[in-house]
């Protein structure tokens, strides 16, 4: 980079890179809507393996709803960076004089505005197809936007942890299912005290506090990683 | 003090100290496993409840205790071969990561074991339990990551920044887990105040948890013995140390 040029302010840089993958996603829309299919063919097994009788999923949705949920993001996931990776802008975003947690943090809020933030908005759809009760479908949506944003980070670290390998598919689930429990277990946990009439909000607080305390660690844990995939 | 941290980083003077402390901590480790094993098995009095079948927690309860504890070692490992780039930290994390999965599986096989005459059932899914069970994941996860990498600095680096996540990661997986649902008993043992346990079974119980600390140290020394000589197989060092003996 030739040294008369000025360097962008971090904000600048966020945003254009933010803009560049949100534009990748947009031309490839098959790629925005396949988690949401899976999500949409996973919730259909269901009723075809449990029966049909309406309390039996009602009382079993939305466990169901979350685990389906994060295995879309395992999905989504396991691709997030491989095509950085193989066309080399990843080295180039690593060469820039920028920190790479930001740029990689770009990257992660594009794609998850394009995956789990669709997904929050749309799951109330699919809590209605399970006959989750209607209380439940508010807390449902705020728990898997607040949760998808932990899982979508959480998720990157895994795919930048092993973008390098081949076949590093099953290794990433093996890397990010453990991780992932809390955020399971209190999103789940908020839908059913919504449904049972209680009060989710500090179920929902709990959630809201992992999502910022994984958006502060995340992405330095991601740049780093990162960085050894390309060093490999 | 520091010169024994630095000489620490060196492979050879480990090599050479790291036989000298195992010399020393084999008989000890036999014999506390062996002594305690006896008090705990042989002479302490059965459970007024349980009986006999109670007596399964001198293995079990130091699995478990030490398996956590082994999480830290690896972890802080990670944090020292990431800050100051020693590649004898690397070898400790690589080490320390199967001996914590083995320790993490003999808590929940012999936790099985007592659970079926005492709750009816092989599994349940209590807090303590599902806790170790993703311990257990977190372990492999490290296992797998570091062996899927050819290049074996980047699989330190990269176990490294995965164990210390973990390390971030496991208060709150306890937390969140312990919330969900707990049958399991609550820890006996306190630091503070009364323990709920009486001294007749909770001496042995201490000395077993000593006998597991050692035993977990010798293997690691162990383990990070053989990763040197494999590591240093070409060095000239190495070939003169096998040339004396």
């Amino acid at each position: 980079m030739p040294s008369d040029q000025p360097l962008l302010s971090l904000r600048v840089v966020f945003l254009r890179q933010f803009l560049r993958h949100g534009r990748s996603i947009m031309t490839s829309p098959a790629d925005v809507a396949n988690p949401l299919l899976f999500f949409f063919m996973v919730i259909t097994l269901f009723p075809l393996g449990l029966g049909p009788d309406p309390t039996t999923l009602a009382a079993l949705s939305p466990g169901i709803l979350w685990v389906v949920a994060l295995l879309a993001s395992l999905m989504v996931s396991a691709k997030l960076f491989a095509s950085d990776f193989e066309d080399g802008s990843l080295e180039q975003l690593a060469l820039a004089p920028y920190p790479l947690a930001v740029t990689a943090l770009a990257e992660i809020s594009a794609q998850w505005l394009a995956t789990g933030f669709l997904l929050a908005l749309l799951s109330p759809l699919f809590g209605v197809m399970l006959g989750l009760p209607d209380e439940g479908l508010l807390t449902l949506s705020v728990s898997l936007l607040l949760g998808t944003v932990c899982l979508t980070l959480i998720g990157a670290l895994g795919s930048a942890l092993t973008v390098s390998i081949r076949r590093g598919g099953l290794l990433l689930s093996l890397l990010i299912i453990p991780l992932n429990v809390p955020v399971l277990i209190f999103g789940t946990t908020a839908v059913r005290e919504a449904v049972l009439g209680g009060n989710p909000e500090s179920w929902l607080a709990l959630l809201g506090g992992l999502a910022l305390g994984s958006l502060v660690v995340a992405p330095l844990a991601i740049g780093a990683a990162l960085r050894v995939s390309l060093d490999s | 003090m520091w010169t024994f941290i630095h000489k620490l980083g060196s492979p050879p003077w480990f090599f050479g100290f790291s036989g000298t402390l195992v010399r020393w901590l084999l008989p000890v480790t036999v014999t506390l496993l062996l002594v305690g094993a006896v008090w705990g098995l042989l002479v302490a009095p059965p459970d007024f409840r349980q009986g006999n079948s109670y007596r399964i927690i001198y293995i079990h309860v130091p699995a478990a205790v030490v398996a956590l504890a082994g999480y830290y070692v690896m972890a802080f490992a990670g944090a020292v071969s990431l800050i100051w780039r020693i590649k004898m930290a690397d070898v400790t994390m690589r080490a320390a990561a199967p001996v914590g999965a083995v320790l993490t599986a003999i808590a929940l096989v012999t936790g099985a074991i007592w659970g079926k005459p005492t709750w009816g059932a092989w599994w349940v899914w209590d807090a303590r339990i599902t806790s170790m069970l993703i311990l257990l994941f977190l372990y492999l996860g490290v296992v797998a990551l570091f062996e899927a990498y050819e290049n074996k600095t980047a699989a330190a680096r990269a176990c490294a920044v995965l164990s210390l996540v973990g390390m971030v990661n496991i208060p709150i997986i306890y937390k969140s887990v312990d919330w969900w649902y707990s049958l399991h008993q609550p820890a006996s043992i306190k630091f503070t105040g009364e323990s709920a346990i009486d001294s007749s079974m909770l001496y042995p119980l201490l000395l077993m948890i000593l006998a597991f600390y050692c035993l977990f140290a010798l293997t690691l020394l162990l383990n990070m013995r053989a990763e040197l000589l494999w590591n240093h197989r070409d060095s000239g060092w190495l070939k003169q140390l096998v040339g004396d003996i």
